[in-house]
């Protein structure tokens, strides 16, 4: 994969707009204790370090399932807004 | 003395005036109050059409047969009365608020009936519309000359209740007025920043009474008056001389109240009006659909701007986030400023206090729910895996179904109460998410991802349908909110485990042993204010120990601030709002705190000094076995 073309516009704006993002120390306590996760492969974590790598498609797919319970929010160490940053993901890699 | 007043204030002499204006009915001092009422009745005339045109069919043909159906009706009129005249709402919480409130409102109504009674009785022909019906009741005093010697006993009666309501609303205006001074003597910590308008509409409203007292005052020897306005005369005549030069005052009264009617329709006293239609709307079972039209406007309209949802709100303990508080969200609302509507609703706990608390009842939550749809309802979701996990349903036929839910999962102390509990009482059970199951659509909802909330809401219902049982029993508030609210379940009672465990009890399945420890309970937003669960928890807790009081309990109860109400609150402000729960739950000394929502029992574990336990835990641990 060609890192250079990958479009870093959409992660600078997610980036801005949920600080979060850069705060996530990878500890996979969200996909540990997701609800969705049991089911289908749901994972926050995975699905940042995706974002990092330019694999967008494969970030949103991860987070498809996701059913907003909260679980995550209440268990990262770091106290990261994980609901609303599933949500700007999807608002910002979404758009067509 | 007299000279110089009479220097300073030009007398006139009125025994001609007076001649002359009382056959008439008329005096150009009428106008500016005319203009303004003809402007607010057709601004007022025109919104209540557009806004019954922007309901939706089915919800207008819902409002026209509640406005027939006699229990409704009924009900409308008693709302009616106690919510827009007497605000029995406020009195409960803050008397003297109350007093103030009612007075100018109460107050200010009878003015206006006794004052078309009075023109009815004595001078029928001026409530014809042609005759100023719009102008001559209201005026009263300046068009009828009542000869003192010949009042009779109805007149004096009418001039002593005219004037003894015109008091009362006067004291009203003054509390008012040091109420913007001093709003904790009335017992609000913060109060509203007036709009523009708000302010026009605000002072014309204060010099209403007051120059009402005055000009009427100034007339009270020529068109009679009672113990107050007589009294004001005989001083005023006292001061400034027998010829008293009245016009000014009639004309400053009718400016007033001109003033108040034009800034009406643009300020937050279209409270005032719409109240009464949103009563009708809320007991015709309408609900909020889209914001700015319909029920939502008419939600927008009759908010007060009073402010009392700032003390309410949980956030508030930070002074910097009073700007999202839900009178502001409705400010703006009403302006069509979307950015800030958008970070005002989406900051929201959804724990419900300040709707609760509203005296006009005006429920901003929902409202939120509906903004944050707006944006979030297209977000995309991929749930084919639920069709799985309805199909495989635990049979429970007629057995009690235990739904845990995610958040139970996460504290399983709680599972291992309810499930010692229920083996103790010897009831027959199936745990229907032992293994992981689907969340109950709440969190969904309340971003107001409304589409996916309804996938996940299908799939659970038809893995309970298909189970068999004829109880759900669930240990989490926000489960059991939407399992009651969205779930169309026939045939299966939905029940929490604070009231199953006083069932138990009550029917003696179960018994505890009482200890000494001091309890406090906390009451969960979505169990109590969400629905109505107060009692019952209590009454089981007072047979484990000695239950206490916290400063800030039942309705008035504060969120955790773990809530998945709100979107962006940050983890540093969600701990301050901990922070301020636990303090108020802590006012007694309590050894232990009790809590029947997960969530709550986890915000406050990382935070309290005090142990923090779950309900069933409690019970769990109050059992007569544990103890042997």
């Amino acid at each position: 994969m060609d890192l250079n073309r990958v479009d870093q516009e959409k992660y600078a704006r997610l980036v801005k707009l949920e600080p979060d993002v850069t705060c996530c120390i990878g500890c996979g306590s969200c996909t540990a204790s997701c609800s969705a996760g049991v089911f289908s492969r749901t994972s926050l974590r995975s699905a940042l370090l995706a974002l990092q790598n330019g694999k967008e498609q494969e970030a949103l797919s991860l987070l498809g399932a996701c059913m907003f319970c909260g679980k995550c929010l209440m268990v990262c160490p770091r106290g990261l807004n994980t609901r609303h940053m599933i949500l700007s993901i999807h608002k910002i890699y979404s758009e067509t | 003395m007299m000279n110089l007043l009479s220097l300073l204030l030009p007398l006139q002499d009125v025994s001609a005036e007076v001649i002359d204006r009382i056959p008439s009915g008329y005096n150009h001092f009428i106008l500016p109050y005319f203009i303004g009422i003809l402007f607010c009745i057709s601004w007022l005339l025109v919104g209540l059409l557009r806004n019954l045109a922007s309901l939706p069919a089915e919800d207008r043909k819902r409002l026209a047969l509640s406005l027939v159906t006699p229990k409704t009706a009924w009900k409308n009129i008693r709302d009616l009365f106690c919510d827009c005249l007497f605000h029995t709402k406020i009195w409960k919480r803050k008397p003297l608020l109350g007093y103030m409130h009612s007075a100018i409102a109460f107050g200010w109504f009878m003015l206006i009936i006794l004052g078309h009674c009075e023109v009815a009785l004595f001078v029928p022909k001026h409530l014809s519309f042609k005759e100023g019906n719009l102008f001559y009741p209201i005026f009263y005093r300046f068009f009828v000359w009542a000869n003192p010697e010949h009042t009779t006993l109805r007149g004096s009666l009418f001039f002593f209740l005219m004037d003894f309501f015109l008091l009362y609303v006067l004291s009203g205006i003054g509390l008012a007025m040091f109420k913007r001074i001093r709003s904790i003597a009335l017992g609000m910590r913060h109060t509203t920043k007036p709009s523009l308008a708000d302010r026009v509409a605000l002072y014309a409203l204060w010099s209403i009474f007051p120059l009402r007292l005055l000009a009427e005052s100034f007339t009270a020897n020529l068109s009679g008056g009672s113990f107050l306005t007589y009294s004001a005369n005989v001083l005023l005549r006292w001061l400034f001389g027998e010829n008293l030069y009245i016009m000014p005052w009639w004309w400053a009264y009718s400016i007033a109240l001109g003033l108040f009617f034009f800034a009406m329709p643009f300020s937050r006293y279209m409270h005032i009006l719409t109240e009464p239609l949103l009563i009708l709307y809320r007991n015709a079972g309408l609900k909020i659909r889209t914001l700015n039209r319909g029920f939502g406007e008419a939600e927008i309209y009759a908010c007060s701007s009073c402010g009392l949802c700032l003390d309410a709100c949980p956030m508030n303990i930070q002074k910097k986030n009073l700007r999202f508080s839900s009178v502001y969200l409705i400010r703006f609302l009403r302006r069509h400023n979307q950015a800030k509507v958008d970070r005002i609703a989406d900051k929201c706990l959804q724990c419900g206090k300040c709707a609760q608390l509203c005296p006009v009842g005006v429920n901003a939550p929902a409202m939120r729910v509906v903004q944050r749809s707006l944006s979030n309802n297209v977000i995309p979701y991929h749930y084919a895996y639920m069709q799985d996990v309805a199909a495989a349903a635990p049979a429970s036929q007629g057995k009690v179904l235990y739904f845990a839910g995610c958040m139970t999962r996460l504290t399983p102390r709680i599972i291992k109460g309810v499930e010692k509990v229920l083996q103790t009482a010897g009831i027959d059970y199936v745990f229907a998410d032992k293994e992981g199951g689907l969340c109950c659509g709440r969190p969904l909802m309340l971003a107001g991802r409304t589409d996916a909330a309804r996938k996940a809401i299908e799939a659970n219902r038809q893995m309970i349908l298909s189970s068999g049982c004829t109880t759900l029993l669930v240990s989490c508030p926000i489960c059991y909110k939407v399992f009651r609210e969205e779930y169309d379940l026939p045939g299966i009672r939905i029940v929490h485990y604070t009231e199953f465990i006083q069932e138990l009890i009550a029917s003696g399945k179960l018994s505890m042993e009482k200890d000494g420890t001091r309890y406090v309970y906390h009451d969960p937003c979505e169990l109590g204010r969400g629905c109505g669960i107060y009692e019952e928890p209590r009454a089981v807790l007072s047979q484990a120990g000695t239950l206490c009081h916290a400063s800030k309990e039942r309705d008035e109860s504060l969120c955790c601030g773990g809530s998945l109400g709100s979107l962006t609150l940050n983890y540093k402000d969600r701990g301050k709002i901990t922070e301020g729960a636990l303090e108020t739950l802590l006012a007694e000394n309590p050894e232990c705190i009790v809590t029947a929502c997960p969530l709550c029992l986890k915000t406050f574990s990382e935070k309290s000094a005090v142990p923090v336990k779950d309900f069933a835990e409690v019970v769990a641990g109050h059992l007569p076995q544990a103890s042997a």
